[in-house]
């Protein structure tokens, strides 16, 4: 069997977690690569089932953290103890504990900022198109419906043995994805 | 998934600490849930009480803004302050305004740290409703300035005087700890409601339906790769906005507590301050949400066993700023500073005693009736303890603000602070942007948080036996399949 360009792969629909849960093991067992299950909120167990390791976005939020706390420093001490110091109240012109809490608050705006545009960059996202939008069924994604969906790239993607296998998994359902965006 | 919604009365009231409450009545699916919620936004025409409604309030703020067009033409000289009393009902509105918004910050992020599930069925609205009142917050202070033309001298930004603001002051300390929390209030807020987002857009039919949700929802599709790390983010944006959350009103405090006015120089402001604030904002949440419950048909969502865990939060935290109260009066006698006495002395007999027993009354008695479990669960008590508790928060503010400056250290500076009509009207208007807002929020976004809602509801088929959760709800460390039989 062949596909065109427009093709992006299969896509299996459940209607219950614990069953989408089950195949998620067998297509991680089965050694896929690029796929993915798509499912309307956070479904329990599913990094094991999927073998989804840890992300680095903790490591990108103490980044941010350490820049806002740093930049904060320097930019008070700059300010009042540098380029224009003066007294007032006959308090030091840099003293940390009045330097607290602007630091602080600078430390949580600058890794909330590395946690949303982090988690959002790593998830390859604001995207405005994608294939699966094309496919009707999808649409219950984000709704009631569990989807397992192995991409045409993936290195042991046979459309015919591909299709075999999802049929197998106990799904209502196994459907093509063609990419209907106009281009 | 497919369940037949069999009209199961369920009595979640009941406290069994062996057991996990049902959080969801009515026997809600996946779909009935996502019907429901979507239903509200989805209908072509909102209801006729809606349009009433938001007319009314649509008024108001345009009374809001010709009250500030006036105050920015004319000068501070429109309201009621005089050289003795500098702050009035601006501060005052700042701090009640910036108050009510901390209820959603605690439901969405420390209640979450907590595991409270219950939190999932009010954490949109309160959310919102944060983001609303820092809103009508930022306008006092952003006016107060007189000259709002320069008010970017806020800010650390080069101009041409080559001035810095001075970071020794709790008042720029309060730019920063406001600035921040909004900016992350509004993060937080979105970041939860993309998935949900993302279901409007795929149920939407018309066109400009589908881009704007289409738009706001970035592309999201329930990919499992991309909750794992939606997860964990919304974890870590929990665990900064709970250190934030305490250190606004902290900070808001410090413009009082850093100075040296009797009444107000004192270490338990912090602490008060956050207590009241989450007070406040509770109290407000349960005024915008009783109604809304009803009228909107959430009851199988915000059950009664909702809204009692809130009414305990507002006993909780009513004692404890009840506590406050007793505390500063001990520590004003004990203290042994005669200035100190004298402030306290003062607000509970001087010229501003009816506004200080109005506190009293309102905060203090009002919220103890809520040990009975009969007003707990009765719609209307609560409402009507609610108004109260938010009328007894803006006198707090009030009191402490202006009772203490109207009698400072010099009797010949001495005098009495009435408020001008503008500021009245002001203060309305300002009631007037915030449920206007509300209006708009329940009009086109999804008030229940629908992702998290479907993860404590509980299956049939889910592994281990009937009638556990199937979501993970963030990352849940703590497997609620595992020791709750």
């Amino acid at each position: 069997m062949t596909y065109d360009d427009r093709f992006h792969g299969l896509l299996v629909e459940f209607d219950d977690p614990v069953a989408l849960e089950a195949a998620c093991v067998q297509v991680r067992d089965a050694g896929y690569r690029d796929w993915d299950a798509h499912t309307p909120f956070p479904v329990h167990g599913m990094d094991a089932a999927m073998g989804i390791r840890g992300t680095r976005l903790p490591l990108i939020v103490l980044g941010g953290g350490l820049t806002g706390m740093t930049l904060a420093l320097l930019m008070i001490w700059w300010m009042n103890a540098v380029d224009y110091p003066f007294i007032i109240s006959g308090k030091p012109l840099f003293g940390w504990p009045a330097a607290v809490p602007v630091t602080f608050e600078l430390t949580v705006l600058f890794s909330a900022f590395a946690t949303f545009f982090g988690m959002w960059g790593l998830n390859g996202m604001p995207r405005l198109s994608h294939p699966l939008f094309s496919n009707e069924r999808f649409r219950r994604a984000t709704s009631d419906r569990f989807f397992i969906v192995i991409e045409k790239t993936d290195p042991k993607f046979d459309l015919a043995r591909t299709k075999t296998f999802l049929e197998g998994l106990g799904g209502l359902a196994v459907d093509e994805v063609h990419d209907q965006a106009e281009d | 998934m497919n369940r037949a919604s069999a009209p199961v009365v369920i009595d979640n009231t009941i406290n069994d600490p062996t057991r996990q409450t049902t959080l969801v009545l009515g026997g809600e699916t996946f779909t009935t849930i996502t019907d429901k919620v979507c239903g509200i936004v989805e209908r072509p025409q909102p209801p006729r009480a809606w349009y009433v409604a938001i007319t009314f309030t649509g008024l108001l703020t345009l009374v809001l803004f010709a009250m500030l067009f006036h105050l920015i033409t004319t000068g501070v000289g429109v309201w009621g302050v005089n050289s003795t009393v500098g702050w009035g009902w601006a501060i005052v509105n700042f701090v009640f305004w910036v108050g009510i918004g901390h209820a959603g910050t605690l439901i969405s992020a420390i209640l979450f740290l907590l595991r409270q599930r219950w939190r999932t069925s009010i954490n949109r609205f309160a959310e919102a409703m944060t983001i609303f009142a820092v809103v009508c917050a930022g306008i006092f202070p952003a006016v107060h300035v007189g000259r709002i033309w320069v008010v970017h001298w806020l800010f650390p930004i080069p101009n041409y005087q080559g001035m810095w603001p001075q970071f020794r002051s709790p008042l720029l300390w309060d730019v920063f700890a406001v600035g921040t929390y909004a900016t992350v209030s509004l993060l937080f807020w979105y970041t939860g409601m993309v998935p949900d987002l993302a279901t409007l857009r795929d149920r939407a039919t018309g066109r400009i339906r589908k881009l704007a949700y289409g738009f706001f929802a970035i592309g999201w599709r329930g990919s499992h790769r991309h909750w794992h790390r939606y997860e964990k983010a919304y974890l870590l944006l929990a665990g900064l906005a709970t250190p934030l959350v305490l250190s606004v009103h902290s900070v808001v405090s410090f413009d009082f507590a850093v100075s040296q006015i009797p009444g107000w120089h004192t270490t338990i402001f912090p602490p008060y301050f956050v207590a009241g604030a989450v007070f406040s904002g509770f109290a407000m949440v349960g005024t915008c949400l009783v109604p809304a419950r009803k009228f909107f048909g959430l009851e199988n969502f915000i059950t009664k066993h909702h809204l009692d865990n809130m009414n305990k939060i507002i006993l909780a935290t009513g004692s404890m700023v009840g506590y406050a109260y007793a505390m500063e009066f001990f520590i004003a006698w004990y203290g042994g500073n005669p200035n100190e006495s004298f402030a306290f002395v003062n607000r509970a007999f001087g010229p501003y005693a009816w506004a200080y027993w109005i506190m009293v009354s309102c905060n203090v008695l009002s919220p103890q009736l809520f040990w009975f479990r009969k007003i707990r669960h009765s719609l209307t008590a609560m409402w009507i303890i609610y108004i109260f508790v938010n009328i007894g928060m803006w006198f707090e503010r009030f009191v402490i603000t202006v009772t203490s400056l109207s009698r400072d250290f010099l009797p010949s500076s001495w005098a009495y602070y009435q408020p001008t009509m503008i500021d009245i009207l002001t203060f309305a208007g300002s009631f007037g942007l915030f449920f206007t807002l509300v209006l708009l929020f329940v009009r086109f976004l999804p008030m229940i948080a629908m992702a998290e809602v479907k993860t404590v509801i509980p299956t049939e088929h889910a592994e281990g036996g009937h009638g556990h959760p199937a979501g993970d709800y963030h990352g849940d460390i703590n497997d609620p399949r595992e020791g709750t039989h």
